[in-house]
This record gives C-alpha cells, sequence and structure tokens, in this order.
C-alpha cells in the first residue's frame, strides 16, 4: 500500500506542473500586453513600471514560471489589482465556504446516490427502478443553476423555508448543498447501478448463490462492495465536478467562497485573483483523484499488488 | 433408496428445451461421473440440481428430483437456500473466477462455515484452518490471510474445496472442476476429491467432458449427448462394452499408451444447438451406424447385459464389439 | 445507406418520435427566428418591463421589456449555433488528433494521450474559465472554451476505435499491399470510427448547451443584447422576485432540449447497435 502511495504521488508532479504552467501562462496568452491588462485606463507609468518589476516580466519566460513557482511554494500568490489586498488572505478567507459547500455536497450525492443505485438494482426492473432511473436521466439535463434558480423560487420564495442567499446561517447551506449534490446523486445512482449489474453477471456471485447465502447478503456484502470501487474512482474523480458545480452555485446563491471570487475576479479581469482560484481549484480536482485512487487501492487487493 | 435421484428431468430456459427426460441416480460414498461434449447440459444440470435456475431464467418442465427424500423440483426458496451449501455444495469450473478477488481466502472459507454451522468467528477460522490441513494445502495460516489473485490455480480450487466442505456437505457438485487447471495438477485435485469420498462418505456428482478422469475416479457414468441420456451404467461395465455408439466413440478419444501416432480420432462433426436438434436420436448425424429409423424415432431407454446399464439407442452395440 | 436506414428507425422509435419533434422544432425556431419571432429581440419598452406572460406576449417581458418569447426564439440560433458549430470542430479535430495518436502509437500517442488525460480529468467548466480568462467574456470565447473543453473526449474516443480497427484484417491487407499512412487513415480507419465519433458529438452538443447557458449565466458568453438560452438568465437571482417567468421559460427551453437530445442520441445508439463501441478503452 505504501508503495502504491508513492508511486501514485510521484505521479501528480508533471500534472502538477502542466496544470501550474497553463495557470502561469494565463497572464502572458492574454492578447496585447499583459501589463495593459492589469492596469486600468489612466494609470500612472510608476505603476506600470512597478508592476513589470514585479512580475519580472523582463526576464525569460521559464525564469519568470520558476520565480513564480517558488513564490507559490511560499505561499505568496500576489496581490489582487482591485481590491489590493494578498490572493492568499483572499483565498483563505473564501476557502471555508467552499469546503463545507463542496463537502456535504460530495457526502451528500455519495450516501444518496450510493442507497439509490444499490436499492434500483436489488429491485431491478420494478416500477421504483424504473422510475428512479427516469428521473435521474431527467435530472442530468437540467443546468445546475438552472436547478438552484428553481430551488430558491421554490423552497426560499414561495414557501420561505430558506434563505435565498448568503451565508450567515447554516441553514443557509442546504438549498446549495442539495443543488450541487443532486446532480451528483444522478451519477453516483447510475454508476453504482451499472457497477452492480455488472458484478451480478460475474462467476464469484453465482458462486455466492450456490454458497446458500441470500440474495440481500450477495447484494450489501458483495455486490456493492465491488460496484464501490468503480464509484469511489468516479467519486474522486467528481470532485472536480463538485468543484464546477460550486462554481456556479456560489455564484447562484450569492455566496461567498472560490467560485463567487473567480467569476467576480474574471468579469473584472483580475489575473493574481484568476491564478489563485484556478491553481486551488485545480490543486482540489488533483487531490481529489488522488484520494479516489488511494481508497480504491484500500478497498482492492489487486491494485495494491499492481495488478491493475 | 438412493441419496440423488433424477427421473425424467426436462428444463428450459425461456422458451428453449434443453435438457429433455435425463435420469440418473447417486449413493453415499459413489462417484458418478456426468459425460458429455460442451453444450450437452451438463452445466445445467449442475445449476438445476443447485435450485439456480431463475437466475439465468430456466425452469423445470417435467419430471422430479428427490434428494435424501425431499422434493426438490417443488422446494421453496427459502428452504432451498437452507440445502445449498450445506447439504449439497458447488466446486465450479474455473477456480480463478469463482472466488471473490477482493476478500481474502480465508475469509471466504470462514463465511461459508459461519452460515452453515453457526461458528463464531474465532471458531470459524479454525475450522477453516482445520478443513486446509485436510486438503494437504502447506502453511494453511499464511494462505489464509491471502487474496485469490495471490494464489495458483490449484490452490484456489483446494480453496473453492475447503469452502464446499464448510456446510459438511453430502452432497458435491464438481462441474468440470479441473477443466482450468494444468495436468499435473488435474490429477492432485481429482485424488483430492476421491479420498473425501472414501473418507467421508459422501456423494460426488464429477461432471466433465474427460472419459480419462471418468475411468480413474468414477464408480458409475452417464453419458449426456444434446440434452439427453445416451448410456448410463458401472464404469467398468461400460468401458469394456459400450453400447451407444456415442459412448464408444467418446472412449476412443482416450489416448493409450502404446497406441500408434496418427491413430487417435475424434468425433467427427458438433453437438447441435438447442436450437437445431435433429429429429429422432439426437447422434443420428454423427453417428456411423444410423439407420432408417434413427432418423424419425426418438430412441427409448433399454437395459442391457448383466451390469444393469440402460442404453438409449434403436441399435446397441453388439457385446464384444469393442 | 446503413446510417440512414438507423437515422429512420430511430425517428421511427417510440423514445425517438417525440425528441426527434421537439429537436425539429427548436432547429426551426433557431433558423427561422427572424419570421417566427413575434418582436426584435432587443426591443425595449421600458413601459411594459417585467409583464407576466398575457396575449400581446405570451411568455411575459422581461426587466426592459422585452418580449421572453421572442427572445428565447432568437436564443435558440445563439445557443444551437454555437453548441453545434463547437461540438462540430471539436469532433473534427479530435477525429484527427485521435486517429493519429491512434495509428502511430509510440510516443505521439503517449504525448497527446498524456495531454488529454490531464485535461479530461478536469471538469470542462473549468477548463472554459481558463480559456475566458484568457481569451475575455464574449461569445466566441464560450465557443472556443466548448470546442478545447470537449476536444479530449473524442480525441480518446476516436483513438480506442482505431486501435479496434487497425487490428481488422481488411486494414492489414490494406497496408500489406502497400496502402501509405495517409491513405490508410483515410479511407478505411477514420470513415469506420466515424459513427461513434459523431454520436458521442450529438450527445455532447446537448452538455455543450449547458456549458454555454453557464458561462452565459455569468455573463461570460454571449453579450447584452445578444439572447442565448443562458444570458437571459444572467440577471438572476435579482429577477426572481418580481418576474419568475425570465428564469423559467429559458431553462425550461434549455431541460427540454437537452433531454430530446440525450433521447434521440440513445435512441439513435440502439438503432446503430454501437453502444459497446461508445465505451472507451
Amino acid at each position: 500500500m505504501f508503495g502504491y502511495f508513492i508511486r501514485r504521488l510521484l505521479l501528480l508532479i508533471p500534472v502538477f506542473l502542466v496544470m501550474s504552467a497553463v495557470v502561469f501562462a494565463i497572464v502572458h496568452l492574454v492578447p496585447g500586453d499583459p501589463i495593459d491588462n492589469m492596469l486600468q485606463i489612466g494609470s500612472s507609468p510608476e505603476r506600470r513600471a512597478e508592476l513589470t518589476a514585479k512580475f519580472g516580466l523582463d526576464r525569460p519566460l521559464v525564469v519568470q514560471y520558476g520565480v513564480w513557482l517558488d513564490r507559490v511554494f511560499h505561499g505568496d500568490l500576489g496581490d489582487a489589482i482591485i481590491l489590493k489586498q494578498p490572493v492568499v488572505s483572499l483565498i483563505l478567507a473564501n476557502l471555508p465556504h467552499s469546503l463545507a459547500l463542496g463537502g456535504l455536497a460530495l457526502a451528500f450525492s455519495a450516501s444518496v446516490g450510493i442507497a439509490i443505485g444499490a436499492l434500483a438494482t436489488f429491485f431491478r426492473d420494478s416500477w421504483f427502478d424504473r422510475s428512479v432511473m427516469t428521473i435521474i436521466l431527467m435530472g442530468a439535463t437540467v443546468p445546475n443553476f438552472w436547478l438552484g434558480l428553481l430551488m430558491i423560487l421554490v423552497f426560499a420564495v414561495e414557501l420561505g423555508w430558506f434563505p435565498v442567499s448568503g451565508a450567515r446561517s447554516a441553514d443557509a447551506l442546504v438549498l446549495p448543498v442539495l443543488t450541487v449534490g443532486l446532480g451528483g446523486v444522478a451519477l453516483i445512482a447510475r454508476v453504482t447501478r451499472a457497477a452492480m449489474l455488472e458484478t451480478a453477471r460475474q462467476d464469484f456471485v453465482f458462486m455466492l448463490h450456490a454458497k446458500g447465502l441470500s440474495k440481500r447478503q450477495i447484494y450489501l456484502g458483495h455486490v456493492l462492495r465491488h460496484a464501490l470501487l468503480p464509484v469511489v474512482t468516479i467519486l474522486g474523480l467528481k470532485i472536480g465536478w463538485v468543484v464546477g458545480g460550486a462554481v456556479t452555485i456560489e455564484y447562484v446563491f450569492a455566496r461567498p467562497g472560490l467560485g463567487s471570487l473567480l467569476i467576480s475576479a474574471l468579469n473584472q479581469r483580475d489575473y493574481p485573483i484568476i491564478q489563485g482560484c484556478l491553481l486551488m481549484l485545480g490543486i482540489a480536482v488533483m487531490l481529489g483523484t488522488l484520494v479516489g485512487d488511494l481508497a480504491q487501492a484500500a478497498m482492492d487487493p489487486r491494485i495494491r499488488d499492481g495488478m491493475r | 433408496m438412493s441419496l440423488l435421484a433424477v427421473d425424467d428431468l426436462s428444463v428450459s430456459i425461456g422458451m428453449v428445451p434443453l435438457l429433455d427426460r435425463v435420469s440418473f441416480s447417486l449413493d453415499r460414498g459413489e462417484v458418478l461421473g456426468l459425460v458429455g461434449e460442451s453444450g450437452s447440459g451438463k452445466s445445467l444440470t449442475a445449476m438445476t440440481l443447485m435450485g439456480l435456475l431463475p437466475l439465468i431464467g430456466g425452469r423445470i418442465t417435467a419430471g422430479r428430483v428427490r434428494f435424501d427424500g425431499i422434493d426438490l423440483t417443488t422446494l421453496p426458496e427459502p428452504a432451498y437456500r437452507d440445502l445449498r451449501g450445506q447439504r449439497i455444495a458447488l466446486i465450479s469450473q474455473n477456480p480463478m473466477t469463482s472466488l471473490d478477488p477482493i476478500l481474502t481466502v480465508g475469509a471466504q472459507i470462514d463465511q461459508a462455515s459461519r452460515l452453515h454451522a453457526g461458528l463464531s468467528a474465532a471458531a470459524a477460522r479454525a475450522r477453516s484452518l482445520d478443513l486446509m490441513h485436510q486438503l494437504r494445502i502447506p502453511e494453511a495460516v499464511a494462505i489464509h490471510g491471502q487474496y485469490p489473485h495471490q494464489l495458483s490455480g490449484g490452490m484456489k480450487q483446494r480453496i473453492v474445496i475447503a469452502m464446499a466442505l464448510a456446510g459438511d456437505p453430502d452432497l458435491i457438485i464438481a462441474d468440470e472442476p479441473t477443466t482450468a487447471l494444468d495436468v499435473t495438477i488435474q490429477a492432485q485435485i481429482i485424488q483430492i476429491l476421491c479420498d473425501l469420498v472414501a473418507e467421508r462418505g459422501l456423494a460426488l456428482l464429477l461432471i466433465t467432458h474427460d472419459m480419462g478422469v471418468v475411468a480413474q475416479a468414477c464408480h458409475r457414468v452417464s453419458v449426456l449427448y444434446a440434452g439427453r441420456g445416451a448410456e448410463t451404467g458401472p464404469v467398468h461395465d461400460i468401458f469394456a462394452r459400450p453400447r451407444h455408439p456415442y459412448t464408444k466413440a467418446l472412449i476412443g478419444c482416450i489416448p493409450r499408451e502404446g497406441q500408434a501416432p496418427g491413430t487417435l480420432v475424434g468425433i467427427p462433426g458438433m453437438v447441435p444447438t438447442a436450437f437445431a436438434y435433429p429429429k429422432g436420436c439426437r447422434y443420428h448425424p454423427r453417428c456411423t451406424a444410423a439407420a432408417p429409423d434413427c432418423r424419425t424415432e426418438v430412441p427409448a431407454g433399454s437395459i442391457q447385459g448383466v451390469g444393469g446399464s440402460i442404453v438409449f439407442c434403436h441399435h446397441p452395440l453388439e457385446v464384444g464389439h469393442v | 445507406m446503413a446510417a440512414l436506414t438507423a437515422l429512420r428507425s430511430a425517428i421511427a422509435s417510440p423514445r425517438g418520435a417525440p425528441s426527434a419533434a421537439i429537436l425539429a422544432l427548436a432547429v426551426t425556431a433557431a433558423i427561422a427566428a427572424p419570421w417566427l419571432a413575434p418582436y426584435p429581440y432587443a426591443a425595449q419598452n421600458l413601459a411594459g418591463a417585467v409583464m407576466e406572460p398575457s396575449a400581446a406576449h405570451l411568455l411575459g417581458t422581461d426587466e426592459f421589456g422585452r418580449d421572453l418569447l421572442s427572445r428565447i426564439i432568437y436564443g435558440a440560433r445563439v445557443s444551437l449555433g454555437v453548441a453545434v458549430t463547437s461540438i462540430s470542430l471539436s469532433v473534427m479535430i479530435g477525429l484527427v488528433l485521435g486517429a493519429v495518436a491512434g495509428y502511430l502509437g509510440g510516443w505521439v500517442d503517449r504525448v497527446l494521450m498524456a495531454v488529454a488525460d490531464v485535461t479530461w480529468s478536469f471538469p470542462e467548466i473549468l477548463i472554459a474559465l481558463v480559456l475566458i480568462a484568457i481569451l475575455g467574456p464574449g461569445l466566441s470565447s464560450a465557443g472556443i472554451a466548448i470546442t478545447i473543453g470537449y476536444l479530449a473526449q473524442f480525441a480518446r474516443l476516436t483513438r480506442s476505435q482505431i486501435i479496434a480497427l487497425k487490428r481488422e484484417t481488411y486494414v492489414e491487407a490494406a497496408v500489406s499491399i502497400g496502402s501509405g499512412h495517409m491513405h490508410v487513415l483515410a479511407r478505411h480507419l477514420i470513415p469506420n470510427a466515424l459513427t461513434p465519433v459523431i454520436v458521442a458529438g450529438m450527445l455532447a452538443v446537448g452538455d455543450a448547451i449547458i456549458l454555454e447557458a453557464t458561462l452565459g449565466f455569468f455573463g461570460l458568453g454571449a453579450q447584452p443584447p445578444l439572447p442565448s438560452w443562458g444570458a437571459l438568465m444572467s440577471s438572476g437571482v435579482a429577477q426572481i422576485y418580481l418576474a419568475p417567468w425570465v428564469i423559467l421559460f429559458p431553462g425550461l427551453a434549455i431541460a427540454v432540449t437537452v433531454i430530446a437530445i440525450n433521447l434521440f442520441g440513445d435512441a439513435l445508439i440502439d438503432a446503430l447497435a454501437i453502444r459497446n463501441r461508445l465505451k472507451e478503452r
């Protein structure tokens, strides 16, 4: 397991380098002079010179990337242009909100999605299976932000059960978590069901029947356990999807968080914030896949032995 | 009365009839070989005896299966589940795929003991180790904690046998238990199974396509062809005096010591599929002795000779024909 | 032709018939918007702002008094246009990259697939946001973002098709009689890999509509007054008390269209019997 962990960790290094290089390059890929893009019209030449020196724009790109990466590792993501604050402190202020939303949404989609998927498989081809799977097919086609707006309309405006927006109280989290989570529930339920059906066809499951286990023992104790292997991988991969969903939903519910920060920075072209947020979200995606793979290895001895 | 008595058993999957009036019986301390090419209905018979037909959409359409006085054809599922593993155990064709790949093999034997003998975790483990010793598995404690993919095929098949023994069954159905194994391991596994019959007095239904295995291990043999019985009787009688042309052809497929190179013959043609069974005797298109009535009339069983062999053939071979 | 027969049987199937009708409606709206829309999409009427659906304005008006029905009809043109164009481009580039990777193998394959794997693990919305950070907000940026965001999917799918086809005897025969690489790729491999990739592309149009809508909703896609289904909702939460229909109807248009695309795609997959080929690797 430890060897697998190290191997998997080493694999992340090139991914991180590519990802961070893309984020770094954003400023340089913007059409026109990067400094012009960062300055508001009518800024003084001194400010211009200051920024040029600060970003080291007179040096070769590779050196600039190295310097930038070094600063990132020392917790320096630069200062926001419009808000004039260190990007790191902006991110740290927003991070807990995103973590709460993302974590709860992930937990919600995992638990409810697996439960629904398992029930649908156990009662395969029943009315429950068919109606749930139809709803899920429909649910996957609705834009997430629109679902959020509908939630606000029904549960906040019409029924008044939850606050419309903001993050002042814990109940303000309910609707955003549901919105981000429902898309995940659909996905996880579908993956769980497909994986369980595939497992149920395997020889060893037939042998479990022959061993005298009941259908419930077989499905809960063995089939579901196997189905969780792909589900865990998908969950890890979909950390990125939760991140993406959270970006959208934070904006819809006017909640503080990395997503809201990123969207407003994009609209204002505040590049240091854009870079900082994208870097954080990219790291979240990378860590997600890592955690997913490690969890899978913990559950599957064949992966630990490098057989898959 | 026999421990297991199968009388005129017919089985269909969906609308397709696959087994047609198959009969055989088996006693404690006896090994019955169920022989035939692939597609003859051997594995389907195993599945029927295990009561697992519903899993593949099959059902019994006629006939009766009695096990120790219980009518299995009408046994409700909960009662059948109590028999499975506990009184009738299955050893499947492929040990590579018949174990759960993400559980230790020990846990899988333990599970059977706990299920059937109601043992505690510690007692089940002790029992598993004991069974592994009996099956001459070296370093049982270490193997107990290993995963299937870490073991060889022969070792995995021993684990599957240990699992089958955990419920202390009266009948073991072994469905091609050695087909997926190396030749050197095959003999070991067959020997283990024969020893179990001798030591424990259990009944073994050995399903195989290999007449060599039958000659080596079985007391009696029942030959199936295309879902129907061809010939049933004591092994020594059938090998000495095969009366069904198909049985004779099967025996002819066993390589013999001192046989001249190039004289080993196969059976021309293939077993027909269930969708295209020929009329009359299903073997007639491949039979060297087929007569006009073979093409139209289904042969009935007739008792032949002193051994009590039953042959389903219009023109059984004369004794001494070999 | 087999493809036409499959298309016809997909249209006749129980799932395909209603979804094909909806898609035909959406495409008609997109093409004939100027003739179908009762009002110009940008005509403001501040006196008649935020009006509930009525006989004059079947779906009501927005905060500038613009007729919502007209804007949704024109929105079909923008949303479908961007989604279809970007995905077509993505499919074409993906076909070429995937075919080259799958056919040549070796380091070309490894490099291309490593890049595809890295982008694949990041959600499309993040890739789109990165590109918009570079290109600036706007409809063309959204289009390019969609093209690049889905590229990896088509490249991977094409590659797996090509690798499977490469082992077929007729391809080996073509190579053995001395046909050139380009000839083998263009005449034998790509045409046979085409069907599943195009069907995957069709399904991706649905996702692209949603992605474009999300960007439009953020104000990063179509810029005012140009209507796209997402941009129509960009006034978002502010409108929800006063004019919920401004949110409700464009979203419904998206949902119904995307469901129709998915159902029709599903029917088409069955009609073509290619469900297995759509699974990668």
